[in-house]
């Protein structure tokens, strides 16, 4: 689905990613887990061409192409969403304006027909019910005021509304309470159907517990350094990195 | 984000910038007695006009050009302004109007044929230095309604135009006033009568077209008991290096019960990106609550013009009047803008409302100026005023200058102001999304002027909207 090649990166002076290499596999849930620094969110930057990451050396193919060459905005089109570890917010606009806006562009995009006010509302209505969101989500600016918990559930939200078919989760389960916790994760069950690939980033095993990873991938140093199935998680649960660290 | 990229969609053309070439009686530049004489003359004016004129230059000539605004501009030379230009052939009706000015404004989006009109709005079109044609008259006559040129008014309405001219904006009031008084050549009158309420929006639109020539447009809205009317002005000029000075006055009176709402799309020639040439605009806006329960609402989208100086006011008299202020400012390329409100609370219980959403671009410069005053008589009043800037890029500015002056204990202000920049986060959240640049932008920026934007009338909020995306189209911090 998207094989990520000797990629170095580089955040102002400092290179972060030094040649790291990562096959993201159709239909499949990796996880990405490793100390603070070690490069987790700037590989999620260098995946949507983030503004603060330079790609120095390597590549991310997906669909036949090097994204590295891609802007934002192509990558996105193409089908690659990024669920924010902080969304920002921007005031005075509509939180439903701006969705449909979104969707309308990845439509035009495929060269399908754009969904219209009305279609678009009962769509995001039904998705607000079903994330136990409140109705006024619809009228809200863009995730401006929204609680910690509110501003992961719009990240879903948009995410199920969009349809994207790589789906970067970066610490989608911080600072969720147990019940955000399980909607969220509930929303990204929904998603899967086999084709489309999700790359968790976090710091805890919680969220794994209802989302059944497929692999999960130990990031130290800007380098992959250990892949294993769900069972890595418990050793690290158990013993920390520094078991793994040992083991290398 | 690549900032030349953004600065090359910023400086695009100004796309209302064409000259027609219409033969025209253009006064000779200068400004002395001659010349108003000469204007005076022309427009077949009663001798009481010409008196006052004159009376307000000799006024002029001992006042100095104020300083005091956050703007830096090359002096004006005011003896090289012609003060008067008129298209040749007089028009009586519009089969008499030059074919040349009905494209003009055609071109424009201003159809002046009634039958090709936007239904529902009243047309007058202000060419230069006369007005060309006032659209709709007959049917608001049959109102009672007055919908014509102010020179027009002068010679059908002098016991209105005496009564009121100058009683909201005195011809001494300021320097811009008193040179307009002095000068001033059309403009736009109405009066709506007791208890109607005027079924049309009323429009005017003023269009600059000769070379080297100033426009002095001078407007004055009169609503009698009950009355209501809204009331839309658009403006434009062709691009040229030179500068052009537009000093304008408007004065808006409401009397008991009556309402007016008066919004602006101003739309000058805002120069280029090195500030060579574009409209000086020094403008002055009053309005007067007269009776009490009335109404006055300014709303204002300002996106041309190399230069605006500019503070729509109200003078709330009556008692639980109401005054209100809507504006977004824009400045790009090199503009200055220094545009604000005064309320001034005289009445028991007047209420005023200010929101101000000023956005800057390139190496643009916006302030805000305000003033609230309230005076000893008024008890129960109450001001809410919001002053909000929105930077894009790391060269321009942003200032805002509220003052408040309360005389009454009993008086209660609000005021809040934000300073935000259109951040790289943002916009990169929105292109993560699968929006372009230049959408992001529009989009933030639409949403910082919904509040103002949401008081226009709907064909105007559709064209301040497209004004706005011309003006800051993909624009980038």
């Amino acid at each position: 689905m998207m094989n990520i090649k000797n990629l170095h990166a580089k955040i102002g002076d400092k290179e972060i990613l030094k040649g790291l290499d990562l096959e993201l596999q159709k239909g499949k849930i990796h996880v990405i887990m490793g100390t603070n620094g070690a490069g987790k969110s700037t590989l999620s930057k260098a995946i949507v061409g983030h503004y603060d990451v330079e790609v120095t050396e390597g590549e991310i193919t997906y669909k036949d192409k090097n994204v590295v060459e891609m802007k934002p905005e192509e990558r996105a089109l193409n089908g690659i969403f990024l669920s924010f570890q902080n969304p920002i917010e921007i005031a005075g606009v509509n939180n439903a304006y701006f969705l449909r806006s979104a969707l309308n562009a990845k439509e035009k995009h495929a060269g399908v027909k754009e969904t219209n006010a009305a279609d678009f509302l009962k769509l995001m209505r039904k998705h607000i019910e079903q994330l136990g969101m409140k109705p006024d989500m619809i009228s809200r600016a863009l995730n401006d005021g929204f609680s910690g918990g509110e501003k992961k559930r719009n990240e879903i939200l948009q995410m199920e509304i969009l349809q994207p078919d790589v789906i970067i989760l970066d610490e989608v389960d911080s600072g969720l309470d147990i019940d955000a916790l399980k909607s969220v994760s509930e929303g990204i069950n929904r998603m899967k159907n086999g084709e489309r690939t999700f790359l968790v980033i976090t710091h805890y095993s919680r969220i794994l517990d209802y989302l059944n990873p497929d692999y999960v991938h130990i990031l130290q140093d800007g380098k992959i350094v250990k892949t294993g199935g769900p069972e890595l998680v418990k050793i690290l649960e158990a013993e920390g990195y520094q078991a793994i660290e040992k083991d290398l | 984000m690549a900032q030349e990229e953004v600065n090359k969609i910023l400086s695009q053309e100004y796309k209302l910038g064409f000259s027609v070439d219409v033969e025209a009686d253009t006064a000779p530049p200068g400004l002395n007695e001659n010349v108003l004489r000469f204007i005076s003359a022309k427009k077949d004016e009663p001798e009481w006009m010409l008196d006052l004129r004159v009376k307000a230059l000799r006024k002029w000539q001992t006042m100095r050009e104020p300083h005091w605004a956050q703007l830096d501009y090359v002096p004006i030379d005011y003896q090289s302004i012609s003060y008067f230009s008129a298209p040749k052939k007089a028009p009586n009706s519009l089969d008499e109007v030059d074919e040349k000015i009905l494209e003009a404004y055609a071109k424009l989006g201003i159809p002046l044929q009634e039958q090709k009109m936007l239904q529902g709005i009243a047309i007058d079109a202000v060419f230069d230095s006369v007005s060309v044609k006032t659209t709709y008259s007959k049917t608001l006559m049959e109102l009672g309604i007055i919908f014509c040129s102010i020179s027009e008014a002068m010679r059908e309405h002098p016991e209105l135009v005496k009564k009121y001219m100058f009683s909201v904006v005195p011809m001494s009031d300021n320097y811009f006033a008193a040179l307009n008084a002095a000068v001033f050549t059309d403009g736009t009158f109405v009066y709506v009568p007791k208890g109607v309420r005027c079924p049309m929006e009323l429009s005017t639109y003023f269009r600059i077209n000769a070379k080297n020539t100033g426009q002095f447009e001078r407007t004055l809205i009169i609503v009698d008991e009950g009355g209501y009317v809204s009331y839309n002005e658009g403006c434009s000029a062709p691009q040229r290096d030179e500068h052009q000075l537009h000093a304008a006055v408007v004065e808006l009176i409401t009397h008991k019960n009556a309402e007016i709402k008066y919004s602006t799309i101003q739309n000058w020639y805002p120069g280029d990106e090195t500030g060579k040439g574009g409209i000086y605009n020094f403008v002055t806006k009053r309005g007067l609550c007269e009776g009490e329960n009335s109404k006055i609402s300014w709303t204002q989208v300002e996106t041309g013009s190399s230069i605006t100086w500019k503070y729509p006011s109200c003078v709330l008299k009556g008692d639980n009047s109401v005054g209100e202020f809507y504006s977004v400012a824009v400045t790009s390329k090199a503009q200055q803008a220094d545009t604000g409100t005064k309320m001034i609370h005289i009445g028991k219980n007047t209420r005023s409302t200010i929101v101000s959403k000023g956005i800057s671009a390139m190496r643009g410069q916006n302030s805000y100026r305000g003033l609230v005053k309230i005076s000893p008589s008024a008890s129960g009043a109450r001001n809410f005023s919001q002053c909000d800037s929105l930077l894009i890029g790391p060269n321009c500015g942003a200032h805002t200058f509220p003052y408040l002056e309360s005389q009454n204990s009993s008086a209660q202000i609000e005021h809040e102001a934000t300073t935000s920049k259109i951040s790289d986060e943002q916009l990169f959240y929105l292109r993560q999304r699968g929006l372009s640049e230049e959408d992001g932008v529009s989009m933030i920026v639409h949403g910082f002027c919904k509040e103002v934007f949401s008081q226009l009338p709907m064909e105007f909020a559709v064209e301040a909207k497209e004004l706005l995306n011309l003006t800051l189209e993909g624009s980038v911090g």
